[in-house]
């Protein structure tokens, strides 16, 4: 499989990541080089293969019920939370105007 | 006095311990060389500070003959991957510059808890996306090696290159590393250190900045192998912020160290044998063996088939687990923000995403995108994650006839920065021998060996058993005690 123009387009807009004329036509020999090169993988031999999920067996904790049991990711941190905020505004985050 | 900065982790925490020098003078002695190596360009910031108030406090302690701490007294370098309060954290990006963390990562708390304290943070390739040190916002990192005759400026590998060039140019003793696909053990074989990924688990990933979830692992990067059981043991250790993380007890690994191998057997991989190695990295592997049979090993021939397609499915499950991991970047919560006149919430999100994150980190962006898409997830993802368990099935049944393996680190030595630029594809494969390990969460390390026609180092890569640091530590420590590395590159910073 391989990409063009449009496709390089749509991804990046997926992605959230504004590209120009130039710049979507540079990416689209460098991803269709990389997909050229995973193609291989399709060589492999998987039936019977389950994805992996875990790469070191490990069991899934639950912590216990308690309210902000760990003061570092407690509750009650709006300064902290905000500190680095580009645009904070009265205890919020500001963002531009999204409903006309 | 001896030059502090000749220095490395145990005999500068020894040194404190019994009272030959002041952590005060050692954190004073490598403030200086760091001020110094400005044109290494290893250190994004510096924070002489730190490191002066937490040998303050360690001299303090000893004056009242209270414990240390595993680490006392010794300063080091902090890849700029770990939140570290107060005290900004980039991951090498425009878009995290300025970001100055409210909380401390868990691995670098348990540094400074073991008495430890910060030169400054460490330059890296962007997000830890790289093999040469060459994506930083910050600039190339320069190696301190270079090669004989020439003064053209080596790559320090990548993307733990800042903390691989400042530990071989010896400006700090060690340095932390994080190793998703290789980003510990190629730098620390490109600057003739060592260097180690523990066990996917031990250490904590909070606080580190997230690059691909399933692989990411710290660890440290120093001149031996002692010095990087030591500092493991205050990195490692349980912590329920993240969720992986594995809930055993830490070794006493540097109390464990024993470079006796009888009865121990070591496999070698016959698929690592590719075309394009370098005939000189092939000459050290056999040297290797060499070295461990004399160890008192046992040299045994293993396979691991599914070796040729371990990179490929890499570049496609890191780059997912990226494209998803830095969809938090957006301009709204922390970083960048960049809003054109008139512009909405979405433009806003492209906008800052376009101005803040380089060519390497947008392409694996995409890439992971389109990976995950509807239609494709199928063919690519899953397909990759099921290649997945079949490399990792592979170690295990390796692991079924020896306890360790010994490869090559890397399929070249250091090459001159801008060398690999043109083709991405050129650059992934210097992680070819690193990335089977990561797939499988196992412990590796990367230990010196010689050093080449050019007299630029090569690495030997040990890769154990999961949760078996110490066969890993002790095999690496066989290796040193029989390579005697002392190679040093010649000042020219």
């Amino acid at each position: 499989m391989s990409v063009d123009k449009a496709t390089v387009a749509k991804i990046a807009s997926l992605a959230r990541i504004k590209m120009g004329d130039e710049e979507l036509e540079r990416m689209v020999p460098e991803l269709n080089n990389i997909l050229e090169w995973v193609e291989q993988l399709g060589e492999v031999d998987v039936s019977g293969v389950e994805p992996m999920t875990a790469v070191i067996e490990n069991h899934l904790r639950l912590r216990d019920d308690v309210v902000d049991a760990d003061p570092k990711t407690a509750g009650g941190r709006r300064e902290d939370v905000l500190a680095n905020a580009p645009a904070a505004e009265h205890g919020f985050f500001g963002v531009p105007k999204v409903i006309e | 006095m001896t030059d502090l900065t000749n220095l490395g982790v145990k005999d500068i925490r020894d040194g404190v311990d019994s009272g030959e020098f002041t952590a005060r003078e050692v954190a004073e002695a490598f403030n200086a060389a760091v001020a110094e190596a400005a044109s290494l360009n290893a250190f994004i910031v510096t924070t002489p500070d730190h490191a002066l108030a937490a040998a303050d406090a360690v001299d303090a302690k000893r004056a009242k003959g209270d414990d240390l701490g595993k680490m006392g007294g010794v300063p080091i370098g902090m890849k700029d991957l770990f939140a570290t309060k107060g005290v900004q954290t980039t991951a090498a990006s425009h878009i995290l510059e300025g970001f100055n963390p409210q909380y401390e990562s868990t691995v670098s708390q348990n540094l400074w808890d073991a008495g430890a304290g910060m030169l400054g943070k460490l330059n890296l390739d962007q997000f830890a996306m790289g093999s040469s040190n060459e994506t930083s916002y910050f600039g190339n990192v320069n190696s301190p090696w270079r090669k004989a005759g020439s003064n053209a400026a080596m790559s320090p590998g990548g993307s733990s290159g800042g903390s691989s060039s400042a530990v071989a140019a010896r400006i700090a003793p060690a340095a932390t590393g994080t190793d998703t696909g290789g980003s510990i053990r190629q730098p620390a074989a490109f600057t003739g250190i060592c260097g180690i990924k523990p066990t996917y688990g031990r250490c904590s990933r909070w606080g580190v900045v997230a690059f691909a979830s399933s692989l990411d692992q710290a660890g440290p990067m120093a001149h031996t192998v002692e010095d990087c059981a030591i500092m493991l043991e205050a990195m490692a250790g349980f912590d329920p912020k993240d969720a992986t993380s594995l809930k055993m007890d830490v070794p006493a690994w540097e109390a464990g160290l024993s470079a006796d191998l009888k009865g121990k057997r070591i496999g070698i991989p016959k698929e690592y044998r590719m075309d394009g190695t370098d005939e000189e990295i092939l000459k050290s592997w056999e040297q290797g063996k060499e070295w461990l049979r004399d160890a008192g090993a046992e040299i045994v021939d293993v396979s691991l088939p599914h070796t040729k397609y371990a990179l490929p499915a890499y570049y496609i499950v890191a780059p997912a687990e990226a494209s998803s991991n830095l969809a938090r970047y957006d301009g709204v919560r922390y970083g960048l923000r960049d809003l054109p006149d008139g512009a909405g919430l979405q433009d806003m999100y492209a906008a800052t995403r376009a101005e803040g994150f380089g060519d390497e980190v947008k392409r694996r962006i995409l890439i992971g995108t389109y990976v995950l898409s509807a239609g494709f997830y199928d063919a690519y993802y899953n397909q990759a994650q099921k290649v997945r368990t079949l490399v990792s099935r592979d170690f295990a049944e390796a692991f079924a006839q020896c306890d360790a393996i010994l490869a090559p680190t890397t399929p070249t030595a250091s090459f001159p920065l801008g060398s690999l630029n043109d083709d991405p594809l050129t650059m992934y494969l210097n992680d070819v021998f690193a990335v089977p390990a990561s797939l499988a969460g196992l412990p590796a390390m990367s230990v010196p060996a010689t050093v080449n026609a050019d007299g630029l180092p090569l690495g030997l890569q040990i890769v154990g058993k999961p949760f078996d640091e110490q066969g890993v530590l002790n095999a690496g420590l066989a290796i040193q005690q029989r390579a005697r590395f002392d190679a040093k590159p010649e000042k020219w910073w």
